[in-house]
């Protein structure tokens, strides 16, 4: 690892005060690899570990709060999670292993956004609104890309509100890095049918409108029967060619309301 | 440099490092605990875990500097004494091993796993919770065995902490 400066950060204000030129760090499962890689140079790091404010869920309303650093076990052992929105508990519960799970939190994965991530799918099927140091962010226009979003520079995300609905997520994972090769999330909610995909896209997360138009009219696995997605604009890779991605998507969604 | 302040295995211990030192080199370059093995360096492998205030954790993914105050426990600190840990045992007894380097990690992973889901973990339980530890000379056979009766042999609350 390269040398860097390092700052406890005790408060969210002293978190953003701190920043300059560096990165925040949350629980470090993605950010620690991508810098020993140097895919990731800062000089700075700003350990958001200490922040208490950043920890723990909590129901607002007809939202559930889950606070940036939140880690993937806390969510998926939490039982008022499993309760307002039924489904996140095991996808959390999903994310690589559980020594990752003990340390990875939401909110370091919302920022990283990584195409092949669990939560982004979460996030964008429940529509949930992400909660920054100045503002709030609906998921429709946060994630832009592969790894890209609508964070500022030195913008800190707070929280993560899921509106209470049911979630269905199935997902293939990479047997070795248990990141998803195909995750397909499928909420019907206030906002109607919506469905989700991380792993296989090209720009990351997306929603597949298709099978939103069949599951509108018959919310079942049977409506998505013998679909998939268009291979055009899938990852190919080692693991999977875009067209067998696109197969897995159908695969999954199908899977996603059978099972969950 | 930064102080970083730490109980470890029980013992409150300091020492001076840079920022970028990893948890696992603070263990085993500072306080000479080499148990703790690094062998992928990616958080993929798992003979790094250490369990940090009671959860485990891969300390090749963790900053020695993000542990400021926190309990640690390494495999070093599983054994009483002559007296290994029934974990350590089970292992021991059924061959969970061959060249032995992943088992460390393995341990704590095992440990870990009975403080979470208690005494009696079937098969399916065992091989999905060690997702996270890879082995390449046993094919997991035997390491599932020793686990299970690892489980079953510690007692029926808190086990290593």
């Amino acid at each position: 690892m390269y040398e860097f400066t390092h700052h406890a950060a005790t408060s969210v204000a002293d978190a953003v005060g701190a920043l300059g030129e560096g990165k925040f760090l949350a629980g470090g499962q993605t950010l620690l690899p991508t810098m020993k890689q140097r895919l990731a140079m800062p000089g700075h790091l700003v350990d958001l570990g200490k922040v208490a404010e950043l920890r723990g869920v909590e129901e607002k309303g007809d939202v559930l709060v889950v606070k940036a650093m939140t880690r993937h076990v806390e969510v998926a052992t939490s039982a008022l999670v499993a309760r307002a929105v039924p489904g996140l508990e095991k996808l959390a519960g999903m994310i690589g292993d559980p020594a990752v799970r003990n340390r990875g939190t939401i909110g370091g994965s919302i920022a990283n956004n990584d195409p092949t991530a669990d939560y982004p799918a979460a996030c964008l099927a429940l529509k949930a609104t992400i909660v920054t140091n100045t503002r709030r962010i609906s998921a429709d226009d946060y994630f832009t890309g592969l790894f890209s979003t609508a964070l500022e520079d030195g913008e800190l995300i707070t929280a993560v509100e899921f509106p209470k609905a049911k979630l269905h997520y199935a997902k293939f994972p990479n047997p070795a890095s248990r990141y998803a090769m195909v995750g397909v999330a499928i909420v019907k909610g206030a906002d109607g049918v919506r469905v989700a995909v991380t792993g296989s896209g090209g720009d990351g997360v997306f929603r597949w409108s298709e099978a939103e138009a069949k599951l509108k009219a018959d919310f079942s696995a049977g409506a998505l029967e013998g679909m998939k997605a268009d291979a055009a604009g899938m990852m190919s890779d080692i693991h999977g060619s875009a067209e067998y991605r696109a197969h897995l998507v159908g695969v999954m969604a199908r899977r996603a309301l059978s099972e969950s | 440099m930064a102080k970083v302040s730490m109980v470890v295995n029980g013992k409150p211990v300091s020492g001076e490092v840079e920022p970028r030192t990893l948890l696992v080199h603070f263990l085993r370059e500072t306080l000479r605990l080499t148990g703790t093995h690094v062998g992928c360096d990616t958080s993929q492998c798992g003979a790094c875990v250490v369990h940090v205030d009671g959860a485990a954790i891969k300390s090749c993914t963790t900053l020695a500097v993000s542990c400021e105050g926190a309990h640690v426990t390494t495999i070093e600190g599983l054994a009483q004494g002559d007296r290994l840990h029934p974990m350590q045992e089970a292992f021991r007894d059924n061959h969970g091993l061959q060249c032995g380097f992943c088992t460390p990690g393995m341990i704590m992973t095992a440990v870990d796993m009975v403080n979470r889901k208690g005494n009696r973990l079937d098969e399916t339980t065992i091989r999905h919770e060690l997702e996270g530890n890879i082995c390449r000379c046993t094919g997991y056979h035997n390491i599932v065995k020793a686990v299970a009766a690892g489980a079953a042999n510690m007692p029926a609350k808190a086990a290593a902490e």
